[in-house]
């Protein structure tokens, strides 16, 4: 997994909220069997209206999309995570996600920057003011900023501890686990004999 | 102080603790499908890493499967590539895989209970969001994503937050006719699609002991729908009675071990929720959604709402958005809306008792002109219990298409799908966007709803007919 630090790129203003997986990447975009190639499927149901902000050329490089509160809720696919990568996002900032996509994009390396609702507000007015503004997230100091001068926007997102610390490592899970191996074991030897098997 | 029941759960399955991180869980089941395990078996095989419990892992082809001409190869090239995908990982890591044509084959989270997998205290995993079912069972279930499902076949563990716990009782008795699908879109439409967020929640009360294991099931599958990490209820007689003698049920000294652990699974008289909601079954009535989250729904006896109903600004923004998605009028009574397709089936109402349950409703009347009524059995095993009850006839007869086991339109990845401004009643679980077929509208309702929808070809209840 690649680390992640610190990012600036261009924001991409998405005002709505209870954007769903279905809604970041419909099911019939998920029968590829690989990691990659999923960005034909974000947000496939708008991308065919020409207004629709990623259609928009001032967002074109965008990597930092800044949603609604709750997003990414509903199914579990991470390929709703693979697909704002593919496409090339690095964060996203909301005022709440959807648990499970917010594990998802943890392990995946995506951020998800949790900040107030009314810090979503102050950056969406900003970026819509000037169109391609750039936002910047520091994952060490927790910080999102835009802006500058007497406008500029700072605050600071939350992200739990062990995320944080995964991200700026860029570790994997696995191998963590596989580490405590031991302890797995012996678990394993006192479980009930009655527990069922599949096999 | 004593413990919930979701924390005598967790805590026997705690691997390792230690400050600052998740706890380790162990897993005693994980279940697989051909959607979210590909990219977790090939990230195994680039690792050299095998599957560390194939024995506690178990495999179905569900969300893709064809429901006609099902023993045929898969028509559509991408959905068949997955499958077969699957079917070559099963072979290559072992693990055990209920294909099609397979009477075990069918939804994940049908066929966990139907083989007796499914037991109380468990912890239980899928890459599906709706694995909460499994929570009626008194386990704690969960959906998890690729990376996840990639973690757990390796390590057959997974690092986790513990979650906080709520308490949802439901007092009273539901009246005839109220379902609980009634029950659940009720309190998800009261608590808004974020309420449970980052809680575990046990339902309780007299209207849950109540209800069958089935009709639990559809409630905890929905617990996902509201936000919440997983739903579970407490194990009685009637979990016991419905484990006993199933395939994988623990048998002889083994079933009165197991039956005398579960006994303890209870939340103590002094365990402490960090939030409860109190409902009362008695006022509930057929619930149905208007809008494109499950949370935007009203009795079926009222009208579809308007955005100026709201008080909170974005809820009447999403409101009028979904209005406008739903091609509907404020005002108009929730009655008078046409439907031109009902679905029965899925993880939520797609076991036998649901097709029970709308097959009485059907039985000796026919499907209204301009409506289709399709029906999915869950698995194979519930469309041959329901062919050995005849119901498979009585949806015939009344001019239904009876279909073979799978999810289906419950999310359109299979061609049973809406076209562009189709409206459907379905008893799914999600009313999302394009969730049925691109352009599709979906209303969310009980099997009762549904089969009478279907002979009226507007929402309805069977007291309508
Ligand atoms: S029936 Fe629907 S909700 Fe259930 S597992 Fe299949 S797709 Fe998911």
């Amino acid at each position: 997994m690649q680390p992640f630090t610190t990012h600036t790129g261009v924001a991409v203003p998405l005002r709505r909220s209870n954007v769903d997986t279905d809604q970041i990447i419909p099911a019939v975009y998920l029968k590829r069997v690989a990691r990659t190639g999923f960005e034909d499927g974000l947000f496939a149901a708008w991308r065919n209206d020409s207004t629709f902000v990623l259609n928009r050329p001032e967002y074109a490089e965008g990597s930092i999309l800044v949603a609604g509160p709750d997003f990414g809720t509903g199914s579990s696919r991470e390929h709703a995570v693979w697909a704002l990568q593919n496409y090339g996002f690095r964060a996203v900032i909301s005022s709440r996600f959807g648990d499970i996509f917010r594990g998802n994009s943890g392990k995946a390396g995506l951020l998800t920057a949790q900040v107030d609702q009314k810090v979503v507000q102050r950056i969406w007015d900003h970026l819509e003011d000037r169109p391609g503004a750039t936002v910047s997230i520091d994952l060490e100091t927790r910080t999102v900023k835009a802006g500058d001068g007497v406008d500029a926007i700072e605050d600071s997102f939350d992200i739990d501890d062990y995320t944080r610390w995964q991200l700026l490592e860029g570790l994997d899970d696995i191998d963590i686990t596989l580490g405590h191996e031991d302890e797995v074991s012996s678990y394993e030897a006192s479980r009930p004999s009655w527990k069922p098997v599949t096999a | 102080m004593g413990k919930t029941l979701s924390e005598k759960v967790w805590d026997e399955h705690v691997v390792r603790q230690a400050a600052g991180e998740p706890d380790l869980l162990y897993v005693d089941l994980h279940l697989v499908h051909e959607v979210t395990s590909p990219q977790a078996f090939e990230g195994l095989r680039l690792a050299g890493r095998p599957v560390r419990r194939p024995d506690l892992t178990v495999a179905t082809e569900d969300h893709n499967v064809p429901t006609i001409d099902w023993d045929k190869p898969i028509a559509d090239p991408v959905s068949r590539t997955q499958v077969e995908t699957l079917r070559s990982n099963a072979a290559e890591f072992g693990v055990p895989l209920h294909q099609l044509g397979d009477a075990d084959q069918g939804i994940v989270h049908i066929i966990g209970p139907q083989l007796g997998l499914t037991q109380p205290g468990m912890t239980i995993v899928c890459g599906d969001s709706h694995t909460s079912t499994h929570g009626a069972f008194g386990a704690i279930a969960f959906g998890i994503g690729t990376s996840q499902v990639e973690h757990v076949l390796a390590t057959q563990t997974l690092p986790q937050a513990k979650p906080k716990t709520m308490a949802v009782t439901v007092e009273g008795e539901l009246p005839d006719g109220v379902t609980a699908k009634d029950l659940v879109l009720t309190l998800i439409a009261h608590t808004g699609t974020g309420g449970g967020q980052g809680y575990i929640v046990e339902y309780r009360g007299e209207a849950i002991r109540n209800l069958s294991m089935e009709a639990r099931m559809t409630i905890c599958n929905m617990s996902i729908e509201w936000g919440a990490k997983a739903g579970l209820i407490a194990p009685d007689e009637k979990t016991f009675a419905y484990i006993e003698g199933r395939t994988h049920a623990p048998k002889g000294e083994d079933w009165d071990a197991a039956v005398a652990h579960w006994r303890t699974l209870v939340s103590d008289d002094d365990a402490r929720f960090d939030k409860e909601i109190v409902l009362d079954a008695s006022t509930m009535t057929p619930f149905v959604t208007w809008g494109t989250n499950p949370g935007q729904g009203v009795p079926l006896a009222a009208s579809v709402p308007a955005p100026s109903d709201f008080e909170d600004a974005d809820d009447a923004t999403a409101a009028e958005k979904a209005l406008e998605y739903m091609g509907l009028q404020a005002g108009t009574p929730m009655r008078e809306i046409k439907v031109d397709t009902v679905f029965v089936g899925s993880c939520t109402n797609g076991r036998i008792e649901d097709l029970r349950a709308a097959a009485a409703v059907v039985e000796g009347r026919h499907v209204a002109d301009g409506t289709r009524l399709l029906v999915v059995p869950g698995s194979a095993r519930v469309r041959l219990q329901a062919e050995d009850e005849g119901l498979d006839v009585i949806f015939k007869e009344a001019g239904a298409e009876w279909r073979g086991a799978g999810c289906s339109m419950c999310l359109g990845m299979n061609p049973d799908q809406l076209e562009p401004g189709e409206r459907s009643a379905s008893t799914s679980n999600r009313n999302f966007e394009g969730r049925q077929g691109k352009g599709g509208r979906t209303h969310l309702v009980s099997p009762l709803v549904a089969a009478a929808t279907a002979i009226r070809g507007t929402l309805s209840s069977p007291a309508d007919l």
